[in-house]
């Protein structure tokens, strides 16, 4: 019997791991949540849609449709089985438990590729749990496939690539933005060039959206709050970098700094972490080829935010490794490893240019929500960590930071920033909520397979 | 069909689709094929549903299924994402669990 190779995850590393691994005479199932295979930056707009590629991608359209034909024909072809609209909820030894159509089937492998990809890593602002505050990413996603702004007035806030990259796709479709405001000075931005050269068209076409941007963008603004009414946001308050209170007039608020590493699935599959201060975040423990333990391979911005040029390459290497240790052929990764080298070069300068706001984090007032999913305030979890416990998953039980539906995927890195804030000790000591199955909420219906007729 | 009131979503392309028809609480409501249910409902009203544990509303935070704020309850009882799911001729969603059940608990919770 061939070796059943899962694969999870269809954006740019999904994709060149899969078809790295036909080359070989493989036959992979892609597992992925989208509708299309694309996955986020390659979203694919549904059926129907008429806009060009060159409007939903940009420069990279040219990338995009190279990577959906190369997927669309291995689909064609039969040569990967895609599986999609369908979530990996839950890993154990050689089988996945997948929710499709509301029930929960079985998958069973030898070797597990995971390409989750990255979500935005967001910061608290006082009042962020109203409705009309979105991810950055999300306003993205609304643009490419559905074609709509999420507001009609809209301030986007935090930092990072996206920021820019996402005002510039709004302003381009005709979205009105009221403003961009990023949490990095241009100092800071300064300091993370010199790496980013590694890059230069990217740095290029970055300098060139904030020109085109003008004066709607801000460096170096201070975030204080967003006001609302019923409705949702009404105003965005904030510092300019000379210090003087601005007040911008909003109907929704996009919030993001720079991504954070989608690692639920490698978690369940027992992948070690360790705590990476580059990123701010705890990240799956790899080999520069994307090995993990036993059979286990990472590929993409769900191990390290390389991005979607940097996701295609970690795919093929993840690929690679898998088929090494199966004694299959391989091509030589040599090419493949350099060209790594430069990426991680160049994100090393992107997360020195646009970090992690900690200080603005540490700051968060008492009544600040800090737990979208279930109204939690930042004195909740300072009474809770205040009671002596000052690890993660303890003042999770105390405080239920972290407890909510969204499993702790966006209020993690804050819970530890104020622990740490409130105990002396680094982040990292505040330690790493474990990741529960299941990784998505599956109805309890799901569950009846065996009994079914 | 009803003019779109004050919605929260704007249109900025791909507006030549069919039309879809869906009711959203007890008021007919227009979107286009291929929608979400979340850009359906907010094409003409500002929020989804009313928050668990505080008073705001909620109106959906990634659109790529990783919060679980957009989920909203159908007529017929189960719940969907709304951010995920595409609108479908007829549906009928709820801002709130219906009374007509005779546990209002989600699934999931207690
Ligand atoms: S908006 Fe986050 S899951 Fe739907």
């Amino acid at each position: 019997m061939t070796t059943r190779v899962l694969i999870v995850g269809a954006g740019p590393a999904g994709i060149r791991a899969a078809q790295t691994l036909c080359t070989a005479g493989l036959r992979p199932t892609i597992v992925d949540e989208g509708a299309r295979a694309g996955g986020q930056i390659y979203r694919r707009q549904p059926e129907g849609f008429t806009r060009p590629l060159e409007v939903l991608y940009g420069s990279e359209a040219a990338k995009a449709r190279a990577l959906h034909e190369t997927f669309d024909r291995l689909v064609a072809s039969d040569e990967v089985d895609y599986v999609s609209r369908t979530s990996v909820v839950s890993l154990a030894a050689g089988q996945a438990q997948v929710l499709q159509d509301g029930k929960i089937r079985l998958v069973p492998f030898d070797r597990l590729v995971l390409a989750t990809g990255a979500m935005d890593r967001v910061a608290p602002v006082a009042g962020w749990q109203s409705a009309g505050v979105y991810t950055l990413g999300a306003a993205q996603i609304a643009l490419k496939a559905q074609g709509v702004a999420l507001g009609a007035q809209i301030v986007l806030a935090g930092s990072g690539p996206l920021l820019t990259l996402v005002a510039w796709q709004l302003h381009k479709a005709g979205a009105k933005l009221a403003a961009v405001l990023d949490t990095s000075s241009l100092g800071t931005q300064m300091r993370g060039l010199p790496d980013m050269m590694a890059r230069p068209g990217l740095v290029w076409r970055g300098a060139r959206m904030r020109v085109g941007l003008g004066r709607l963008y801000h460096a170096g603004a201070q975030l204080e709050r967003i006001e609302t009414d019923a409705g949702g946001p009404v105003a965005f308050h904030w510092r300019d970098a000379r210090g003087r209170a601005q007040s911008t007039s909003c109907d929704t608020v996009g919030l993001g700094w720079h991504l954070q590493a989608e690692t639920h699935l490698a978690d369940l599959a027992g992948i070690p972490f360790d705590y990476s201060t580059q990123w701010a975040q705890w990240l799956p423990h790899v080999d520069p080829m994307g090995r993990a333990g036993e059979g286990q391979y990472l590929a993409g911005d769900g191990v390290r935010i390389l991005g979607a040029d940097g996701a295609e390459i970690a795919g093929r290497l993840a690929a690679t490794a898998c088929l090494q240790d199966l004694n299959l052929p391989t091509l030589s990764p040599h090419k493949d490893m350099q060209a790594r080298v430069r990426m991680e070069r160049f994100a090393q300068g992107l997360s020195r240019a646009f970090p992690w706001p900690a200080k603005l984090v540490r700051a968060t007032s008492d009544d600040t929500m800090i737990c979208r999913c279930e109204g939690i305030t930042a004195a909740d979890l300072r009474v809770g960590s205040a009671l002596g416990e000052n690890e993660a998953n303890r003042v999770k039980s105390l405080a239920r930071v972290g407890m909510g539906r969204c499993q702790g995927r966006y209020c993690q890195l804050i819970g530890a920033e104020l622990i740490a804030a409130k105990s002396g000790m680094s982040v990292e000591g505040a330690g790493r909520l474990r990741a529960q199955a299941p990784a998505r909420p599956v109805p309890i219906g799901a569950y009846q397979i065996e009994n079914d007729p | 069909m009803i003019a779109p009131a004050q919605g929260r979503i704007v249109r900025l392309a791909e507006t030549a689709r069919s039309p879809v028809d869906f009711w959203y609480d007890s008021e007919a409501l227009r979107a286009l094929d291929g929608d979400t249910v979340l850009t359906a409902i907010l094409l003409s009203v500002r929020a989804l549903r009313d928050a668990e544990f505080g008073l705001e509303k909620r109106a959906g935070f990634c659109l790529m299924g990783a919060c679980q704020d957009c989920w909203l309850w159908q007529e017929t009882g189960p719940r969907l994402r709304a951010c995920s799911t595409p609108v479908a001729q007829g549906m009928r969603l709820l801002s709130q669990p219906s009374d007509a059940w005779p546990a209002a608990t989600p699934e999931g919770e207690t």
